[in-house]
Formats: C-alpha cells, sequence, structure tokens
C-alpha cells in the first residue's frame, strides 16, 4: 500500500485522538465554543491549522461594536451587536477598554445622513449622545477642523488574542479540553451519513493525526466553506473580503473614532494600548492564502482617514496588515452592504448528520455565535444542560494578560524586581512574563519558542517591531535552556521574517531608517540572512 | 545678536559624521587640507568595530576580499569599489586603521584575506580590519584554543550559552561562565556603563579575580565589547597580565561600545588636529555660487556658515538623515539630487526580509561621475565643487556584502583624493590664498 493511498492510511508515527467534540478554527468562535461546551460538560478538542486568531479574529481592529456602524445597512446586525457589547464589557472586562466611540461628519459628508444617525441609532436601542463640533475636538483634538457634526456612542475595543486564550483556558480548567495548533484537517472518515474521524496534519510533528469525535464543528472562518466540502458539504456560500488595516506607532485618538456616513475606506481609527488602527479598505478576492496590503489600499485608508484626521496623512505607521473577511453570499448585494450576521448550518441536508458549520458574523458577536453553536452541539449529544456564557464571568488568567497592550505598563509600576529584565522594552514585557506564558501553557513543553512569546505577550508589537527584543528573547531562551543549538537562530529568523510581512508596505520615513539599522544588525552583523537551513 | 551667523571660511567641507564623513577628514588631514566637518554622529555608535571589505558576495562566504573585489569589478562595474582602484582600497584602510593606532585604538592592518570573526550570538563573520581588543577571539577560534566565554548577569542580549551553543561544532573546545560585575551585582547593566567602570583600576582587578575563579583550564576569555572606553588597548593589556590569560572582545547589539569608542576619539582627536569639528548639527542648505561653497546650519549659538572651496557630501542612508523614503519616492536630502531607484515604492522590498538577494532599496542612492562627483538628472555634474563618498551612492547593498565601512572608506579616500586635485588647481590659479580662516 502506497503512502498516498488513501488519507486513513495509518504509518508508524500516526497518532488517534479521541474527544466529544472537534472543533476546527481557532479563532474566537472556535475558542467560544469550546469554552461554552465545557461549561455543559462537554469535552472538546479544539485544531487550528496555524495557531489562535491567525485568520479574520486576529486580523481586524479590535472594534467591540456598539452597533451603530450598521444602524443603516443592517438593523439586526446592529442590535445583536449592542446586546453582545454590554455583556461582553460585564463579563469580559479584563479584554476590554471602554474607550468610547465618536461618530463624526467633515465637510463633504451627507449632512442629511448625519441628521438621520440618531433615529437610527434609536431604532437599534444604542445610546447616541450629540456633541458640539467643538466638544468633539476638545475631546479628540486630532479631529479635523471641518468637523460639522459629531455623535458619542458606546464602541469599546476588545483584544481578540486575550479574549481567545481566555476562552480556552477556561474551558481547559473546566473539564480538560484541549487545544492543538498547527493541526490541519486533510479530509473526513465518513460512514453511514456520520463523520467518525478527521484525518489530520501536524504540522510541527510532520505527522499524520486521525481524531475521532461524536460531533465535528467547522468555524474554520474564512476557510470554512473548503472546510465543508471536504465532508462532501455544498451548502456554503461565503464571498471573500480582503480588509487591509495600518496600525500606528502612536495612540492618536482616545475614543474610536468612526467617519459618520455609510461603511467606506479609512473610515475607522480604533485605539489600541499605545497604538491606533486605521481601517478598513474592502476588496474582492478569490485567494484566501495570498493575501499582503498593496500600496494602493495603504494610501486610500491615509487618504480616505486623514479627511477626518489629518494627522494621519503625516502619521508614523509601524504595520499593516490585511485579512480576509467571510462574508455570507447573498444575492445582489455588494460587499459593504452583504450580511455582516453569521450563519450555522446543521448539513443534515447534505448528508452528515453530526457535523455543523459556524460563519460570517464578527468579533463582537462571537460569543452568540458559539452559543448557538455549542445548543446544537449539545442537543445532538442528548446533552439538555443550557447555555451559560450570557451569565457567567471569564475567568482572569495572569499569563495570557501579557497579549493585553494596557496590562505591561500596567504591572511596571506596580511590583517591580530589579533583575526581573525587560526583554521587549517597546511594550515592556520582563523575563518572568516569558517563564508564566510557558507554565500557563502546558502540553507544549517542546516548543517553548520565540514564536510562543511573540504569539501570548506584545512582545515585538512596538516601534521596534521585534529587531531587538527577539534577540533578547532567544538569548534568555538559550540561557534557560529552551534552546541547546542552531534552531534558536533559525526561529529568530522566521521570526523576523513574520514581523516583516506586517511591516513591508509601509517602510518609509522613520520606518525606513528602523529597517536600516534592523538589517544591518540582522544580515549584516548576525548573518540571519545566511543561516544554513537544517 | 543670536541670529548674526558666525562665518568660518575652509578649504573642504566635509557633511556627513559616518565611517565615510570621519574617513574623509582623516585623509584630508593627512593631505595637509583645511577641513570643516559637520554632521550628527549618532550612527556611529551603531558600528561593531568590525572593518568589512566585502564579507560576502552573491550569497557566499569571502574569504579573500581581495579577490572578490576583482570579480566584483566585471559583475558590477558600477558598484561603488569598483571604481575605486584596489591599490588605493588597500592604501586607504591602511591610512584609517594607522591613523586609529596612532590615536590609541588599535586596529588589525588590513591583510590578504579576511578574518573571521565573531559575532553575538555565535554565528561568524568575515571581517577585514578588527579592533585589537578583539583579535584574540578569530585567532583562538582558529586554533580551537580552550577558551571560556564570560558574560554577565543583568547584561541582556548577551548570552554565553547561545554562543557556545551555536559555535560548539566548530569550537569544541569553546564553554561559558556566568558572573556578577564589579559594583553592578544587581539589575540591568549596559556595556557603555561597564566599559567605563573599566578605566578604573580597582573595577579592573575586581573583575580580573572573578574571572579567575570561573576560567578553570581555559587559556583564553572572550567577554562582551566592555573593555574600556577610551583606553581599551591598555584595559586588555592589564586584564590579561591580571589573570594570566588571553582575553578578546565580542561585539554586543547596537548601540555597542566600539562604536562609541570610535565615535569619541573622532571628537576628541579632530579638533585637536585643526579639524572645525561640529558633530551634532545638520546642515540645512548647500548652495554654491563662483566663489565657492556655503553651507547653513545652527548650533546653540545661533547661525553658522562655512564657506568652502569643495564639499563631499557623505550623509548616509536613512538612518543618518543622506536619503529621505517618502510615500512617493527616495529624495536626496541636502539638495534634491536624482536618486537612482525602483519605480513603484512595492518593489522596495522583497517579500522575504532576509532574501539573500537583499532588497532592491538597499541599491538605490546618488550617481556620481568618475571624480566621485554627484550627476544631475541629465548626466552632468552637479557642480565641480560637490564630491560624494559613503553608502548615500547607489549601485550598492553594503548590508548583504558585508562592505559598509569598505565602501565608506574607500570611496572617502577616493574623493578626498580629487577634491585634493581639484584644490590644487584652484591654489595654482590663485596662488596665495589661504588656506583657512576663522573670525
Amino acid at each position: 500500500m502506497s503512502a498516498n493511498s488513501s488519507p486513513t492510511a495509518t504509518t508508524p508515527e500516526a497518532t488517534t485522538l479521541e474527544t466529544e467534540v472537534l472543533i476546527i478554527g481557532g479563532g474566537v468562535t472556535g475558542a467560544g465554543i469550546m469554552r461554552d461546551l465545557a461549561l455543559r460538560g462537554i469535552h472538546s478538542l479544539l485544531i487550528d491549522k496555524r495557531d489562535l486568531c491567525a485568520g479574520a479574529s486576529g486580523g481586524n481592529h479590535g472594534l467591540l461594536h456598539s452597533g451603530a456602524r450598521y444602524v443603516s445597512t443592517d438593523p439586526d446586525a446592529a442590535t445583536e451587536c449592542r446586546r453582545e457589547n454590554s455583556l461582553l464589557k460585564r463579563l469580559a472586562p479584563q479584554c476590554i477598554e471602554t474607550a468610547g466611540g465618536l461618530f463624526v461628519a467633515v465637510e463633504g459628508d451627507d449632512p442629511e445622513f448625519a441628521e438621520r444617525f440618531p433615529a437610527l441609532c434609536q431604532r437599534a436601542g444604542i445610546e447616541c449622545e450629540e456633541l458640539s463640533p467643538g466638544e468633539a475636538r476638545r475631546l479628540e483634538p486630532v479631529l479635523s477642523e471641518k468637523l460639522f457634526k459629531a455623535y458619542r456612542v458606546p464602541d469599546a475595543t476588545i483584544d481578540p488574542f486575550h479574549l481567545a486564550m481566555l476562552n480556552v483556558d477556561h474551558a481547559r480548567l473546566l473539564n480538560g479540553s484541549i487545544y492543538r495548533p498547527h493541526t490541519e484537517v486533510l479530509g473526513f472518515e465518513i460512514a453511514a451519513g456520520e463523520i467518525r474521524a478527521a484525518i489530520c496534519h501536524d504540522h510541527l510533528h510532520q505527522r499524520q493525526l486521525t481524531i475521532r469525535a461524536r460531533q465535528f464543528v467547522n468555524a474554520g472562518g474564512a476557510w470554512a466553506m473548503n472546510i465543508a466540502r471536504l465532508a462532501a458539504c455544498a451548502d456554503v456560500h461565503l464571498l471573500y473580503a480582503k480588509g487591509t488595516i495600518l496600525v500606528s506607532n502612536d495612540r492618536l485618538a482616545q475614543r474610536v473614532i468612526n467617519r459618520l456616513r455609510p461603511p467606506g475606506d479609512g473610515d475607522i481609527l480604533v485605539p489600541a494600548g499605545t497604538v491606533s488602527l486605521l481601517g478598513t479598505t474592502s476588496t474582492r478576492v478569490e485567494d484566501l492564502e495570498q493575501v499582503a496590503p498593496t500600496a494602493e489600499e495603504i494610501d486610500r485608508n491615509i487618504r480616505e482617514g486623514a479627511v477626518m484626521i489629518p494627522a494621519l496623512a503625516g502619521a508614523r505607521y509601524i504595520r499593516a496588515f490585511s485579512r480576509v473577511r467571510p462574508l455570507l453570499q447573498t444575492s445582489g448585494t455588494t460587499d459593504r452592504a452583504a450580511t455582516r450576521g453569521f450563519a450555522l448550518l446543521d448539513h443534515a441536508s447534505q448528508g452528515v448528520s453530526n457535523f455543523c458549520t459556524i460563519t460570517g458574523g464578527k468579533l463582537t458577536t462571537f460569543r452568540l455565535m458559539a452559543a448557538r453553536t455549542a445548543d446544537l452541539v449539545a442537543r445532538r449529544l442528548g446533552n439538555d444542560q443550557a447555555c451559560v456564557t450570557a451569565t457567567v464571568p471569564l475567568p482572569d488568567d495572569e499569563a495570557s494578560s501579557w497579549a493585553d497592550p494596557a496590562a505591561a505598563p500596567k504591572r511596571w509600576h506596580h511590583d517591580r524586581d530589579p533583575d526581573d529584565m525587560i526583554l521587549c522594552e517597546c511594550e515592556m514585557v520582563p523575563q518572568s512574563a516569558i517563564e508564566q506564558v510557558f507554565a500557563n501553557s502546558p502540553g507544549i513543553e517542546k516548543e517553548r519558542t520565540i514564536d510562543l512569546i511573540a504569539l501570548r505577550t506584545r512582545a515585538g508589537k512596538g516601534p521596534c517591531q521585534g529587531s531587538f527584543c527577539g534577540i533578547r528573547i532567544g538569548s534568555y531562551l538559550y540561557d534557560q535552556g529552551y534552546y541547546r543549538d542552531a534552531t534558536g537562530l533559525a526561529h529568530l529568523r522566521d521570526f523576523l521574517d513574520e514581523r516583516f510581512k506586517g511591516q513591508r508596505s509601509v517602510i518609509w520615513g522613520p520606518q525606513a531608517a528602523q529597517m536600516e539599522l534592523a538589517e544591518a544588525l540582522h544580515c549584516g552583523l548576525l548573518g540571519l540572512d545566511t543561516l544554513k537551513d537544517e | 545678536m543670536k541670529d548674526t551667523p558666525r562665518h568660518f571660511t575652509t578649504q573642504l567641507a566635509v557633511i556627513g559624521s559616518g565611517i565615510a564623513g570621519f574617513a574623509a577628514s582623516i585623509f584630508a588631514l593627512n593631505r595637509k587640507i583645511a577641513i570643516a566637518q559637520v554632521g550628527n554622529s549618532g550612527a556611529l555608535a551603531y558600528t561593531t568595530g568590525y572593518l568589512d571589505l566585502i564579507g560576502k558576495r552573491n550569497d557566499a562566504v569571502v574569504s579573500d576580499p581581495w579577490q572578490a573585489l576583482a570579480k566584483l569589478r566585471e559583475s558590477e562595474p558600477k558598484h561603488p569599489l569598483s571604481r575605486v582602484d584596489a591599490g588605493d582600497i588597500q592604501r586607504a584602510f591602511t591610512e584609517f586603521t594607522d591613523f586609529l593606532g596612532a590615536c590609541g585604538l588599535a586596529y588589525s592592518a588590513p591583510g590578504a584575506g579576511n578574518i573571521t570573526a565573531l559575532t553575538p550570538v555565535g554565528t561568524l563573520k568575515q571581517t577585514l580590519c578588527v579592533p585589537a581588543t578583539m583579535a584574540a577571539g578569530p585567532r583562538a577560534l582558529t586554533a580551537n584554543s580552550p577558551c571560556v566565554i564570560v558574560d554577565f548577569k543583568g547584561l541582556k542580549g548577551f548570552s554565553g550559552v547561545e554562543l557556545a551553543a551555536n559555535l560548539r561544532e566548530r569550537w569544541p573546545q569553546l564553554t561559558t561562565q556566568r558572573i556578577g560585575f564589579p559594583g553592578m551585582e544587581r539589575g540591568e547593566i549596559y556595556p557603555e556603563v561597564m566599559a567605563r567602570a573599566l578605566e578604573v583600576a580597582t573595577t579592573r582587578e575586581q573583575l580580573a579575580e572573578a574571572l579567575n575563579a570561573v576560567a578553570g583550564t581555559a587559556t583564553v576569555i572572550g567577554v562582551p565589547a566592555i573593555l574600556g572606553m577610551h583606553r581599551p588597548d591598555q584595559v586588555r593589556a592589564e586584564l590579561k597580565r591580571l589573570t594570566g590569560r588571553e582575553i578578546f572582545e565580542i561585539p554586543t547589539m547596537p548601540p555597542s561600545v566600539p562604536g562609541i569608542r570610535l565615535r569619541e576619539l573622532f571628537q576628541q582627536v579632530l579638533p585637536q588636529k585643526g579639524v572645525s569639528l561640529i558633530p551634532q548639527q545638520k546642515v540645512t542648505s548647500l548652495s554654491f555660487d563662483g566663489d565657492g561653497a556655503t553651507l547653513a546650519l545652527r548650533d546653540a549659538f545661533g547661525p553658522i556658515r562655512i564657506h568652502a572651496q569643495a564639499v563631499i557630501l557623505a550623509t548616509g542612508r536613512f538612518l543618518s538623515g543622506g536619503l529621505d523614503a517618502h510615500p512617493a519616492g527616495i529624495r536626496e536630502h541636502l539638495l534634491d539630487l536624482p536618486v537612482t531607484q525602483a519605480a513603484d515604492r512595492a518593489d522596495w522590498y522583497r517579500a522575504r526580509y532576509t532574501d539573500p538577494r537583499g532588497h532592491p532599496i538597499n541599491s538605490a542612492g546618488i550617481e556620481v561621475d568618475d571624480s566621485f562627483r554627484p550627476l544631475t538628472r541629465e548626466g552632468r555634474r552637479y557642480h565641480e565643487r560637490l564630491f560624494s563618498a559613503g553608502v548615500i551612492l547607489a549601485h550598492q547593498d553594503w548590508i548583504r556584502g558585508r562592505s559598509g565601512a569598505g565602501i565608506a572608506i574607500a570611496t572617502a579616500f577616493k574623493a578626498v583624493t580629487e577634491a585634493e586635485r581639484f584644490l590644487a588647481g584652484r591654489q595654482a590659479m590663485f596662488p596665495g590664498a589661504p588656506p583657512v580662516q576663522c573670525h
């Protein structure tokens, strides 16, 4: 039998895992489903072909919508957002900054739309308070002098990485549910109208993995259509909208600032810790894997954003990224107007009885999406426990709070051991944070890497983008014996290559100087461009 | 009052205070040319102290830079190093390192081949000249001498364990130890502070004692580059005597002590030798008329005008402010000289950061003629009095080529030679013109 003859071919290294529910996709929705099921006593295994929030969950501006953005285009989504916004502020405050938001209209924007806005908010139950242009500019001095209308709404910001980590950690503590990164589904074993197992590839150990479960959940986000097709389900129809967002070096405003007009390019600036995020262009794409910001998208975001906030034209940007958002396909609408609502498909019509797909939606409504999915899964398992995620607060966990942009500087002022050295000076991440992250990531003893630290802390996210802290963290990991050979340098190179993808499209002004210094250090001195590949 | 400019008159004005600018001043000084040098020297602190000529070519390690230079002439005739005579490059390195040695910072002389030098993560790089404080490292590596790398508690980003792990195959006799730095046992410590502390005899004695306690059977000790700031060779000799072992430095992450040593040496020595050095200010304008060039700048005491017969532009790239990268294109900062560059910003960088081929933006720069005079869009000399040197020049990637100091020193030598020829011509036309005036 040839090794490739069928996906179920067993090789000596093949391993089989068992669980009640296999959840495919480690975005916030998958993580939310994992916790929701655990709260009902159901064991699950969550896998992601990369790692937590590698798709749209980690590639958005981190806005916890008040709902006001959708009052004109999608009133139902607006109402959903409003409800989830206030629930999450109560239940997961550690992931949220209640920054507040403004909607502002500037010369040239439609005054009629601006006038109608409060009524539309009211219809969706969203608080909306009018401010005089002078008052708005007092609150946010970066706003354009050409401002003529401003409203205050309860927008907030939410850290999706922190959120996903806390959901996963809580599920693990509740009933030992397991999260496995770098595990990709290749196919399903289907018999008598049921999926019996998912055949996966473990990218970390380069081996095949068979995962047996009673229920299978597809929370693949933009990849959901592809995953559904692996189970011969042809009823998932998605549009792919590529969104491009820029990250500025400084926090330009305290509040979320939205352009008061129908959704468009460069119409929102969202604060996140010490930086701001400017978004978002929307472009239809076909390819899910090859998405990078283009110079044209960058320029368009800045040009549009600068109408509302002139300082954006000359601001220093440290990153730009693009992600694909899955939009549910409905006929005859534009991408902007396509529903931001979500869909749960039970696939009963497709001949499989223990598989479902959850897709569409948005970060703000992840809990609701998880609840609906878990309801279906629990029912199918004969479990009659009700969803409790609308009432049980998300427990805190110190280790994952290192992902929170505001946490490290706060801690810096509290307890400071002079021997606990700051490895990432831009974001104040000390050695002890690394040990905490490792201590709280059981089952990954073999993967105590620069990448893990980068994912689970703010390290490398500041102005130097890991140029210096990557080296310091690498040295620390060698010191502690986590690296014993050239692997550490290869990981350092890969980490820098990965950070660069996000920097590449915004390298001008001071960033070009920063990049010259970084390259002189990493390549000119350390020779990371000539490491022998093992 | 404070807005009345102070006027300086000189023969040669050097704009830029990196390796290229300082090399130009040194070469001009040796040729008895009166010099004023201006420009921020901040980026010097980012150098490691190694003086590379060509360390890599087409992604291959270069052990013979002179042979690589000959090949470069054939394959890349526009490369700045291809446009300087090989003998002149050798003379330039010798003159530069001799000058440093005479000022108390000994360097190895340029040899027939590259030196295999250590990096702070335990990789190796090819370089032409190293500070005397670092020379024993490459020797010990080649000989596989029993060696201990001693690093320090609180000095982050420098791990002996990492060095040893990455050098293990190449250097089996390498071990490592960690100690506290005398008087700085707690909290974070910085190379510059350690280096200045080692200028004091008691600190050296305490450090020697601590080194002896951990050195065991090692005959050679490697430490991060912290062996003094102004008299590193004496500090090293003293520690060698106290420990009875060979001692060498390994570069640290920038800002590094060897870079700061160079900067402090230039800033101290050049004015003593008669260079009008205004190191922390940027030239705001440069203009030419029939009589010469006028540089405008300002310091804490007010505006300054420098009138010079010739000018060398050695302002560096983005880090030093010689070039500006705008979203719409790359521009030369001071004169808006045309910059050879990719047509589209999207092509500045390749997809992969560590791509061994390097990024197209690194080869962008200004064009010069064979006398190293910058060219206009039409391919004519911008001005007969203007010369240029250093990594601002187009058609080179000093990072991937490991040739930053080489380009700086070689082109500074060439630019000074050409400027000298020009000045000699003027002198012949106007005999008796004073070489320098300050009023």
